[in-house]
């Protein structure tokens, strides 16, 4: 293992991770709900329409954030890793898995975790290590 | 009031994102390369959450009540089961293969440049094959 200095961002990751955590824990203090985007995102495709409107606040703050970057910084740069039928592929599979796994790095990985929910943590060691197997398969046995 | 929260919620989550770099798909590739050229940040990432999570999720618990009073509506299965494992299994490998998990795929749709909305289009067509399941199943 070697590890990458030159990209290593332990401080403004902190500094997200620590919005990200601030944004779970207004959740559920205030609305009673599990940020976990795919269970909010799920939830649209069988929700009560009572159960809809809060789902769509969210969702819709969640895609405000860029805009509102935006306006006051550059946003920062995007790398793509995959072509389309592998976006199409990868797509299907997170879209099916995280609906039968309920949960995905959000919902299992910060909620799941701060609530110390047994499930949540078999879910996300799954998900990583699941994760670094097709990296590795994809960049060190097929990309070689 | 819990909408204006709700949206509150998801602006501070979007810009965490951003700003930790989980919406760059090469940065969680290169998290997830262990046997390459590591970039361990996004454990920083998780770290930060749950720093924040932990305790607010203590509180909440504790009280059983939001801060008004309102019930909490906290997930009720507890056993580990093949679905969650199976679900975990292929969220991970397309988290692996594109570098997107649902958060920073749908915080990237309002970016000017390579929105991912291929991705997204499949993957509600993946959760909207999963309903379909259910439907199936429970006929």
């Amino acid at each position: 293992m070697t590890i990458d200095w030159l990209h290593f961002t332990p401080w403004t990751s902190l500094a997200g991770g620590l919005l990200i955590g601030a944004a779970a824990a207004l959740l559920i203090l205030l609305n009673g709900r599990i940020a976990g985007i795919s269970g909010i995102l799920g939830g649209l495709l069988r929700a009560p329409r009572t159960d809809r409107r809060w789902r769509l606040a969210f969702l819709g703050g969640l895609l405000l954030a860029a805009p509102l970057w935006r306006g006051i910084a550059p946003l920062p740069a995007m790398h793509p890793v995959a072509g389309d039928a592998a976006l199409v592929l990868a797509g299907l599979l997170v879209g099916f898995g995280t609906r039968l796994g309920a949960g995905c790095t959000s919902g299992h990985g910060v909620c799941g975790l701060a609530r110390l929910s047994p499930r949540s943590l078999a879910a996300t060691v799954t998900f990583m290590l699941a994760g670094a197997v097709t990296v590795f398969v994809l960049r060190h046995l097929v990309g070689g | 009031m819990p909408n204006l929260f709700a949206l509150l919620a998801g602006l501070l989550f979007g810009v965490g994102l951003i700003l930790s770099g989980m919406t760059d798909p090469a940065k969680v590739t290169a998290f997830l390369d262990v046997a390459g050229a590591w970039d361990p940040s996004l454990a920083f990432v998780m770290g930060g959450a749950l720093l924040v999570a932990l305790p607010a999720f203590y509180v909440a618990r504790r009280r059983g009540t939001t801060l008004d009073g309102a019930p909490l509506q906290l997930p009720t299965a507890r056993h580990l089961d093949r679905p969650l494992i199976a679900g975990s299994v292929m969220f991970g490998a397309g988290w692996g293969l594109a570098g997107y998990c649902p958060g920073p795929a749908l915080a990237s749709l309002s970016m000017p440049d390579g929105a991912p909305w291929l991705f997204v289009a499949a993957m509600l067509m993946g959760m909207a094959l999963y309903e379909a399941r259910q439907w199936w199943r429970g006929r």
